[in-house]
């Protein structure tokens, strides 16, 4: 049985800023929703309260970056580049300021519809000079999350997870690199975020039926290890496999589909993630489903891939682990 | 830096430059030179706590953007002195003011004016919108609206460092239009950044022609007091109003100064293109030649050869 942490980011950042003095905690009206609630009692002259006011926010921190601070810049991802795009460009992004940004809820993974989540925030960011980007996809990689990102010379952006998280890994995050969850022969499976977890329920299933996977799983997104990538591709017969929390058009699929073009792999991928749509509001597992995230759309990937049916039925994967959409944990249904 | 000339000495010398470069190169932000070379003037020659230079006197050309393989990036911050805790810093928010800015750092010997002559040619760091490897630039501006956020954030992390120095914007009145001004002046407000101060130049003008036509923006130093600010109004180009104002006491709220300018100061011939004001070109050479010797009069100097220096 998985072990589920709750609430991991919050004792890990305050831990990060207790031993980084110039790290500083802001805020834009979401404050407990970001897990900081506790920071900002305990740590009042360390966590700033900028306001339902992102674009300030954002260029503030390029100023705080140029007093020598690291400012965490904590909201949903959605706005932290959507609104305030104009001012990440010119205060953050371009003079390297050593800002975080900690987007939650990426993705699918807020029932809060189309203006909470962020669909495509790995394909704005990757196109942006200087931007660091990581993911995390399981409690370890949370808690280990601001330590990485503040490792970096210049503005990083994460895609954070809170709430009930299972563990998965027992390492923290090593910038750059990626992880090896399997080293098969037949189909190489990239997976990022929560899209990890799906994979892994499809592990068994398809051991039985005879099929070899390599999986990587990734949470550094930019900058990225083409070579690793490419090593791992000569290793598979069959192809690549991409599943995303994201639209598919300029994620982490888009990635591997021009590391393979670019060194001509000649080997078939497969993308799956959003495709080409928005989404609605609905709970994760319901929303996995229905837009083709889940462990069965990557069932299906591998066997078009494949070229033929593996036997597995929907059934035979993994029970998938539903979170309570009004759990305990989170401070509001978001 | 001691001072060698007076600041209305400085004023005029502004003027003058920025004018002769308009001349020379068919056409120029004139307008801005008018309504802000008192208070241009008034900022580097007595309102600011600057140091020497550290850059040298002849601007460097363009030495890359900021990235990770380029280690010997700086900004252009340099010519307004070192970054110490002492020194003030200041901010330059209506990037197109640029060359009446680089004109200033020439007056107050900042720069040499051989700096000018690079203004706008390819390779160049002394660029028509001052980016932040510009001279006295600091951070990019040339998207209007975020300098009084960025200076809050310095000035706040000063503060929290015990730093002596303030943080200044020089703005433009067309940026109370952009939102994120007031998100600026409430957030400065709220947290009580009161080693930050602006100064702006109210001249009633942006790029489409007289703001009250394009969007009409009501008392903005109701508004200012009403985001929590302290604001005053005074004559942009008396200096003596200048000085009274930067002394107004502004505890636990930044200050900000409203100087109200005029878009033809100094040179009266512009009132005939009034209100397209924003860049000024000659419609023909009898123009040019006509605007040339009136505002040269007016300006106490001799016309430009226009022959001589046409290119």
């Amino acid at each position: 049985m998985v072990e589920i942490v709750n609430r991991p980011y919050a004792s890990a950042f305050e831990a990060h800023a207790r031993a980084n003095p110039d790290v500083l905690c802001l805020s834009a009206d979401l404050t407990s929703s970001c897990e900081i609630d506790g920071f900002r009692d305990r740590h009042p002259d360390r966590f700033l309260s900028l306001g339902m006011a992102e674009q300030n926010m954002m260029s503030f921190a390029g100023g705080l970056g140029m007093a020598g601070y690291r400012p965490f810049l904590h909201s949903f991802g959605v706005f932290l580049y959507r609104r305030p795009y104009d001012q990440l460009i010119a205060s953050v992004a371009y003079p390297r300021r050593r800002v975080r940004l900690m987007g939650f809820l990426p993705g699918i993974t807020t029932p809060g519809g189309m203006t909470h989540q962020a669909i495509e925030d790995v394909a704005v960011m990757r196109s942006i000079p200087n931007m660091t980007i990581l993911e995390t996809g399981d409690a370890t990689e949370v808690e280990s999350i601001c330590a990485a990102a503040d490792s970096i010379d210049g503005p990083v952006y994460c895609r954070v997870l809170r709430g009930s998280i299972p563990r998965l890994f027992d390492t923290p995050i090593a910038v750059g690199q990626m992880r090896e969850l399997a080293t098969g022969g037949d189909v190489l499976v990239v997976t990022s975020g929560i899209a990890t977890e799906e994979a892994l329920r499809c592990r068994a299933a398809l051991a039985g039926a005879g099929v070899s996977i390599r999986h990587l799983h990734i949470h550094t997104i930019k900058p990225f290890d083409r070579a690793a990538l490419l090593d791992h591709i000569a290793s598979v017969s069959r192809g690549v496999v991409v599943l995303e929390n994201h639209v598919i058009d300029g994620g982490l699929g888009s990635l591997v589909a021009e590391i393979m073009a670019e060194a001509g792999t000649g080997k078939r991928l497969v993308r799956l993630g959003l495709r080409d749509t928005f989404a609605h509001g609905g709970s994760r597992a319901y929303l996995m489903q229905h837009y083709g995230l889940d462990a069965t759309a990557l069932l299906r990937g591998i066997e078009d891939l494949l070229g033929a049916k593996t036997g597995i039925a929907e059934d035979d994967l993994a029970t998938a682990r539903v979170d309570a959409v009004h759990s305990a944990v989170k401070a509001e249904a978001l | 830096m001691h001072n060698a000339k007076t600041t209305a000495e400085v004023a005029a010398g502004i003027r003058r430059r920025v004018f002769v470069h308009a001349m020379r190169n068919n056409g120029g932000y004139l307008s801005q030179a008018c309504s802000a070379a008192e208070q241009l003037a008034f900022l580097y020659n007595e309102a600011l706590t600057l140091g020497a230079p550290t850059l040298p006197p002849v601007p460097p050309p363009f030495g890359g953007v900021p990235a990770a393989d380029n280690p010997d990036y700086v900004t252009g911050a340099g010519y307004n002195g070192p970054a110490t805790p002492q020194h003030d810093r200041l901010f330059i928010a209506p990037a197109h003011y640029a060359l009446v800015a680089y004109a200033t750092l020439v007056e107050v010997g900042r720069m040499d004016v051989a700096g000018l002559e690079m203004f706008n040619r390819d390779g160049s760091s002394v660029e028509m919108i001052g980016a932040e490897h510009s001279p006295g630039m600091e951070v990019h501006n040339g998207t209007l609206g975020i300098g009084l956020s960025t200076a809050a954030g310095l000035a706040w992390g000063r503060k929290r460092r015990g730093e002596a120095g303030q943080v200044c914007v020089f703005m433009s009145d067309g940026e109370v239009q952009e939102g994120q001004t007031w998100e600026a002046v409430q957030a400065a407000a709220h947290h009580r950044i009161d080693n930050l101060w602006a100064l702006m130049d109210v001249n009633d003008q942006q790029c489409d022609g007289a703001m009250d036509s394009v969007m009409e923006v009501r008392d903005i130093a109701a508004k200012f007091r009403d985001f929590g600010a302290v604001c005053v109004e005074v004559d942009a180009h008396d200096l003596d109003a200048l000085r009274a104002a930067k002394a107004t006491p502004h505890p636990g709220a930044p200050l900000i100064v409203l100087a109200r300018s005029s878009p033809t100061q100094g040179m009266s011939f512009l009132r005939r293109r009034f209100p397209r004001l924003h860049y000024v070109r000659f419609k023909s050479d009898d123009e040019r030649a006509e605007m040339n010797a009136a505002i040269a009069a007016e300006l106490g100097i001799d016309p430009v050869d226009l022959a001589q220096e046409a290119h």
